[in-house]
């Protein structure tokens, strides 16, 4: 069985910057999709080609096994979210979300229906018929999802939906997308923030200068690391590690120490010699072991090792 | 404080020069403009165009011909000629003549036989147009000046003038009423009169020039020709109708703008998005944008009739055709404005600088006569310049629907060119 949106090959330039390069995905029933890459890794640009705004210079896009630009039904299938708050501040909420179900065909009953239920689903019921231009960044942002779902696509582009928003209107975000995956709603969701990609997507693609790094669930891609996993001891007397801290990074497979509230943590090439070896030199200085644990890496070093770039700065 | 005040400032300036576009139009637009009107109302372009008039001599005399003649030989007037008042009405009224001169029968012997007398002036009949009040006073000088010299070199050297001066030598001889002391002046001057008058007929001469003469042989009897007889102009008409036409441009600015943030803050993506096709989303577009014209128009256009007494003293349909057809036109200029505009900012300016001059030359501020001729043919390619003269044709003209016909197709012709040219060039890609 296809899936309901696969991406294969697709690259796009602008002049001579090669902003998307062999980028290919595929997404199924059920699974949120992460696309993970800083700024400027031509995830917007993938998406964009996806949802039809551009045309690939190289590659295909097929929804439901064709392509969405000579099938209206496919595109119907579609919701794009994008990273702009892309609504009418003028117009109440309600007239945005109107407005956004005519443009799919709805009508009658079914549209408020729809928009009634959208409404709900984000949780702005109440402000149903306020401006949007009197709503707060995050209550901005679940309209700007609802529009996206009126006219329930089976595939729904997130381009980076939680931008700017505070904590509480980020979590109902979360939940609203966890309801739609469980709902059997085939989510893409970009972003640059690694703990939202590690928290929502089933699978992940790292982006960067407009290539696949790689992809995964995120242990896959953990385990991919060649130094996987990571010791952190709770040290008791050991203050901040002077004099000693730099002792720990000369430990034989041991790299990226570091300490901080009396947690020493280290990347180890292996994980038996390397907690000997640390339980060996926390003896030796007479330090006292709180508790040991083992981590898997995150996507943060993950991406650091494909790239050499911390993710938040690159 | 002062380092809060000197960043505050530095910031806006940043911010100002930082669109280099909107940047070199913020100068450049009035720069443009000024010496451009400059030039023309410094006489510059080849001079000022003439005043179109229309001659209806009835009289057929000596003296009326050399009256048209010298009209026909002024730098300042293109003279045509017509055969009756009726028919001469009719041209003002259409707009094809700022004004007409009637020399009636009779009126180059009466004009001679007054110039002594002061008595029984002929009525010259001046036709205008109302809405070129500047070109009629200068049409009435003109006039005097030429009707002068004819009719004071017909009393000092034609035939006619020695008649009159005989007749008036009797009448003043038998006028018991007179002072004697007047009587014994004026009879020394007639009597001269008719003693170089009969000496320069036998010697062939034309000794005496255009010079002297008593006082103004004939009256004006002025007539505005407006749509009906007796009707008043109401300036108002020409007023209004230029400003709905003004602003509904400067609303299909804003109405271009209006797409070009929409596309900046991904509002337009999101529509693309949509199962439409994007001939759809500028159709859209173009019928809002034609509908708020059209409101603009009718609300501007109905206050002007409700509170100051504008009507449409011609064609009704024709009226509401050229409505639609502007609206219609102005949004396809907003639409044409989106597609080839990159900023906001930059195009906003560009845009003002364009409205400006459309309304501008197209006869909604200043009156064309002042233009130099080849400027108000160039006037002939803008739409405003059709859409201003032919909403006077149906108003305050009282013309009929067939004097908007051509005006509505030219404006609808804009319509498509504009809207093609948009269709082609709005950007098909939203990344």
């Amino acid at each position: 069985m296809a899936p309901l949106l696969e991406a294969r090959r697709l690259a796009k330039n602008y002049g001579t910057l090669r902003a998307v390069e062999e980028v290919s995905l595929s997404l199924e029933p059920g699974e949120i999709l992460g696309l993970l890459g800083p700024n400027g890794a031509g995830k917007t640009t993938t998406v964009s080609m996806i949802a039809g705004l551009l045309a690939p210079d190289g590659g295909e896009v097929l929804l439901m096994g064709r392509p969405p630009s000579t099938n209206g039904a496919a595109k119907r299938a579609l919701g794009l979210v994008p990273q702009d708050l892309a609504l009418f501040d003028g117009l109440t909420a309600e007239a945005n979300l109107r407005l956004f179900g005519a443009l799919y065909g709805l009508g009658g009953p079914g549209l408020d229906r729809a928009v009634k239920e959208g409404l709900a689903f984000v949780g702005l019921s109440e402000r149903a018929s306020s401006r949007v231009k009197s709503f707060s960044g995050g209550m901005k942002r679940r309209l700007n999802l609802a529009a996206g779902l009126l006219h329930d696509p089976s595939v729904l582009l997130l381009d980076e939906p939680t931008v700017g928003v505070d904590p509480q209107s980020r979590n109902a975000i979360f939940d609203v997308l966890e309801d739609l995956r469980s709902r059997g709603k085939a989510i893409l969701y970009t972003t640059h923030y690694m703990e939202e990609a590690e928290r929502l997507c089933s699978r992940i693609v790292i982006m960067d200068h407009g290539r696949v790094l790689a992809e995964g669930t995120a242990p896959e891609l953990a385990s991919r690391l060649p130094h996987p996993t990571r010791l952190v001891a709770e040290l008791r007397g050991g203050g901040d590690g002077e004099g000693w801290i730099g002792e720990v990074g000369k430990l034989p497979g041991f790299s990226r120490v570091s300490i901080e509230g009396g947690r020493l943590g280290a990347t180890v090439e292996n994980l038996a010699e390397g907690t000997s070896a640390l339980l060996a030199f926390i003896a030796s200085r007479g330090l006292e072991l709180a508790s040991l644990e083992t981590q898997r890496p995150d996507l943060e070093t993950v991406f650091l090792a494909l790239t050499g770039r911390e993710l938040r700065d690159a | 404080m002062m380092r809060a005040l000197r960043a505050l400032v530095r910031k806006d300036l940043t911010l100002f020069f930082e669109d280099r576009r909107a940047v070199v139009l913020s100068f450049a637009a009035p720069i443009a403009i000024g010496a451009f009107f400059g030039f023309l109302f410094s006489g510059g372009g080849g001079g000022n165009a003439k005043i179109p008039v229309r001659v209806a001599d009835l009289d057929g005399s000596s003296v009326s011909r050399a009256i048209v003649a010298a009209l026909e030989k002024d730098k300042a007037l293109e003279v045509k000629s017509a055969t009756s008042a009726d028919e001469a009405r009719e041209l003002v009224r259409r707009g094809k003549a700022t004004a007409a001169v009637i020399l009636p029968k009779s009126f180059g012997e009466e004009a001679v036989n007054a110039f002594f007398r002061q008595t029984d002036k002929p009525d010259l009949l001046l036709l205008r147009d109302p809405s070129h009040t500047a070109e009629a006073g200068m049409l009435r000088g003109i006039l005097t000046q030429h009707v002068m010299e004819v009719v004071s070199k017909e009393a000092f050297s034609g035939p006619a003038g020695l008649r009159s001066a005989r007749q008036a030598l009797r009448q003043v001889s038998e006028d018991k009423a007179m002072a004697p002391s007047d009587r014994k002046d004026l009879t020394v001057l007639l009597q001269s009169v008719v003693n170089l008058q009969e000496h320069s007929t036998s010697e062939k001469t034309e000794a005496l020039g255009p010079q002297g003469g008593i006082g103004v042989p004939y009256d004006t009897k002025e007539e505005e020709v407006t749509a009906h007889a007796g009707e008043t102009y109401n300036g108002y008409a020409h007023s209004f109708g230029g400003m709905a036409l003004q602003f509904i441009l400067m609303a299909s600015i804003e109405f271009g703008m209006g797409i070009l943030i929409e596309r900046r803050t991904g509002i337009w993506k999101r529509l693309l998005a949509a199962p439409l096709h994007r001939s759809t989303l500028l159709l859209a577009r173009g019928i809002s944008g034609a509908l708020i014209s059209l409101a603009i128009f009718l609300v501007c256009m109905g206050f002007g009739m409700a509170v100051f007494g504008v009507r449409v003293q011609g064609s009704w349909p024709g009226f509401l055709l050229l409505a639609v057809a502007y609206a219609l036109m102005a949004s396809a200029f907003g639409l044409l404005l989106a597609a080839l505009g990159r900023t906001p900012e930059a195009t906003r300016g560009l845009a003002v600088f364009a409205v400006l001059i459309l309304v501008m030359l197209g006869g909604a501020w200043v009156p064309a006569f002042i233009f130099p001729a080849w400027l108000q043919k160039a006037t002939l390619l803008l739409p405003t310049r059709w859409a201003m003269d032919a909403l006077d044709g149906v108003t305050w003209r009282g013309l009929g629907l067939a004097s908007a016909l051509p005006a509505v197709a030219i404006l609808l012709g804009f319509t498509f060119v504009f809207a093609l040219i948009a269709a082609w060039k709005f950007p098909s890609e939203e990344g």
